[in-house]
């Protein structure tokens, strides 16, 4: 039997209501997806059209950041992996993400929202990876935090 | 509204959402991925708590305007006029795949990565650096 730890359900769920409201309020009165990948992929060069607004989530990402740092700063951790593991890490998820199509976000939330079949895939798959991959890490020594 | 300045707003909300929910603290995300282990399931009501409000609010959207069909489809790159990524194929498995052992590995998914960049933290601007990089190189060789 798995042993459960560190569990944290009212934040974690009140977060992620407001990562919902977040995501409705660019849809429904802005028409875009709140996917992080692929605003991340309209501001790498060569710049696409639609750049603007997605620099400008990406400035209210960083400000968000800053707000957190300064409000709660143990809300953003130093990084519990090596920087070789993290630089490895970095360039898949950058890869796999624009191949996909998606991430957490694009996929894994608003595509699910929207109930899209394709989204329900790919959230699977990266869950199931991640989860063999942890996994698998621990095994080999690497700690889970 | 114009996307602009709603943009901004969105995303520092998202950020805020992300950090109260625990999504930046890649211990959390990876005491949730490490489901034989010491297991940590908060995540696990991220993802309900932002689905169980973006499935109803969403829908106004589709009630009142005529979105296209592949606006579902294609989450992340319904902004995107080459209509790619509209269907379930290799390149939808394999590119979840990699982001998935990648997100295994760091405990970083990209937006949580964006926003920890104000910690300052060296590891951070190595993962998002990298993330940048990854990107780039998918836009040179893939498309």
């Amino acid at each position: 039997m798995p042993e459960i730890v560190n569990f944290t359900p009212l934040s974690a769920l009140a977060g992620g209501v407001v990562i919902g409201l977040a995501a409705s309020l660019l849809w429904l009165l802005g028409g875009r997806t709140a996917g992080v990948s692929g605003i991340l992929g309209g501001v790498v060069p060569p710049l696409r059209a639609g750049w603007e607004w997605r620099a400008l989530f990406l400035g209210g990402l960083l400000a968000g950041g800053l707000l957190l740092q300064f409000l709660a700063p143990a809300r953003l951790e130093i990084p519990p992996r090596s920087l070789p593991l993290l630089a490895i890490a970095g360039l898949l998820v950058g890869f796999g993400t624009r191949l996909a199509g998606g991430c957490t976000s694009g996929h894994g939330v608003c595509g699910l929202a929207r109930l899209s079949r394709r989204s329900l895939l790919a959230t699977v798959v990266f869950m199931v990876v991640a989860m063999i991959t942890v996994t698998l890490l621990r095994l080999g020594g690497v700690g889970a935090a | 509204m114009k996307p602009g300045p709603l943009a901004f707003i969105c995303g520092l909300l998202f950020a805020l959402g992300l950090g109260l929910s625990g999504m930046t603290q890649p211990s959390k995300v990876l005491g949730f991925l490490d489901v034989l282990g010491a297991w940590d399931p908060s995540l696990a009501l991220v993802m309900a708590g932002a689905i169980a409000v973006h499935l109803p609010l969403s829908r106004l959207r589709r009630r009142v305007s005529q979105a296209p069909a592949d606006e579902i489809g294609c989450a992340a790159d319904d902004g995107d006029a080459d209509g790619t990524g509209t269907s379930i194929d290799r390149r939808l498995v394999i590119g979840a795949a990699l982001f998935g052992v990648g997100w295994g590995m760091s405990g970083y998914c990209p937006g949580p990565a964006i926003v920890s960049l104000a910690n300052g933290a060296s590891g951070v601007f190595v993962f998002v650096g990298a993330m940048l990089v990854g990107v780039a190189l998918y836009r040179r060789t893939v498309r």
